[in-house]
């Protein structure tokens, strides 16, 4: 069993209202020289079997379509190392 | 003629835009979410709420209900489709509108009787309208930040695929205050604020959101 990791972020163009509440809240706690915060998401899907470059590519198209939303947002896919067998 | 409303699990306004339909005289039908079959109405409407707990992204999970394979192809086909509000943002997620819809930009949820200017009176939906009257409906939302890129922002524009614009200051940083937007055949119509709760004088702030259901209903009869 493999672990693929998908990363979905807001397209740095897309006004990230949540980061921005993040960020806010810094000051507040002592955390300083923060610039900004962007916030995303992580999916890890426990894949069976190998993940050959056939299925990384169907994961890909699964990140396209159903957990990204392409006009507003950009991922990677990755397999989490000493996982891929 | 039969309007169809979808009911998703965590659908809010189904029950409102299924009496908005009675009340501009049409035939009120109840579609289920798991059924992949649009019961031969003449128009659906997809309602607002918070389908699938707005889980993953408003509307992305909706999206892949059985239902929405028929109203995409049907869409297609010239069908006409509202969406409102969370309606709206299954829209956008099944690529029948484009852009899509993030949170609120002063992060608050938005509720409030809101002033609006109809852009478009020629599409299935606002045909009841002349264009720039303005009107006033509820709009609520948390999600409610109209965004697309430049390209698609001047195609809207000079295709006159803006419906609805916000008037009287952005209540969620929506891009060029866009309320509403068409497709190009005008028979798929999604707008952020809420038509169907603006039907009655008594729980109301007007009656201007009939026009919605009116038109669709003046539509059929011409055709």
């Amino acid at each position: 069993m493999a672990r693929v990791v998908v990363d979905v972020m807001l397209k740095p163009e897309i006004l990230d209202p949540q980061g921005k509440a993040v960020h806010d809240a810094l000051p507040r706690l002592g955390f300083d020289g923060i610039a900004s915060v962007r916030q995303g998401k992580r999916f890890e899907l426990d894949v069976e079997g190998e993940v050959s470059q056939q299925r990384l590519e169907q994961l890909c198209e699964l990140a396209r379509t159903l957990l990204s939303n392409p006009v507003i947002e950009d991922f990677t896919v990755h397999v989490a190392p000493d996982t891929a067998r | 003629m039969r309007i169809g409303v979808v009911t998703f699990p965590g659908s809010l306004d189904d029950v409102d835009a299924l009496r908005a339909v009675r009340l501009a005289a049409g035939e009120a039908v109840s579609l289920w979410h798991g059924d992949a079959d649009l019961h031969a109405v003449d128009a659906v409407v997809l309602p607002g709420g918070f389908s699938y707990g707005d889980y993953l992204r408003c509307g992305a999970i909706a999206r892949f209900a059985p239902v929405m394979g028929e109203v995409v192809v049907a869409a297609e086909q010239g069908l006409p489709v509202l969406g409102i509000c969370n309606g709206f943002q299954i829209l956008c997620e099944s690529h029948l509108l484009p852009g899509a819809l993030i949170r609120n930009d002063h992060r608050k949820f938005s509720c409030r009787d809101q002033r609006l200017r109809v852009e478009r009176s020629t599409t299935a939906w606002t045909a009841a309208y002349e264009p720039g009257q303005q009107i006033v409906i509820p709009l609520k939302n948390g999600e409610g930040g109209y965004v697309a890129d430049g390209t698609t922002l001047a195609m809207l524009e000079a295709e006159g695929r803006v419906v609805l614009r916000y008037v009287g200051g952005n209540p969620n940083g929506s891009v060029a205050a866009i309320a509403g937007i068409s497709n190009a055949r005008g028979n798929v119509v999604g707008v952020m604020p809420h038509p169907e709760h603006a039907v009655e004088e008594l729980c109301g702030p007007s009656t201007d959101g009939l026009g919605f259901f009116t038109s669709v209903l003046a539509r059929a009869l011409a055709g």
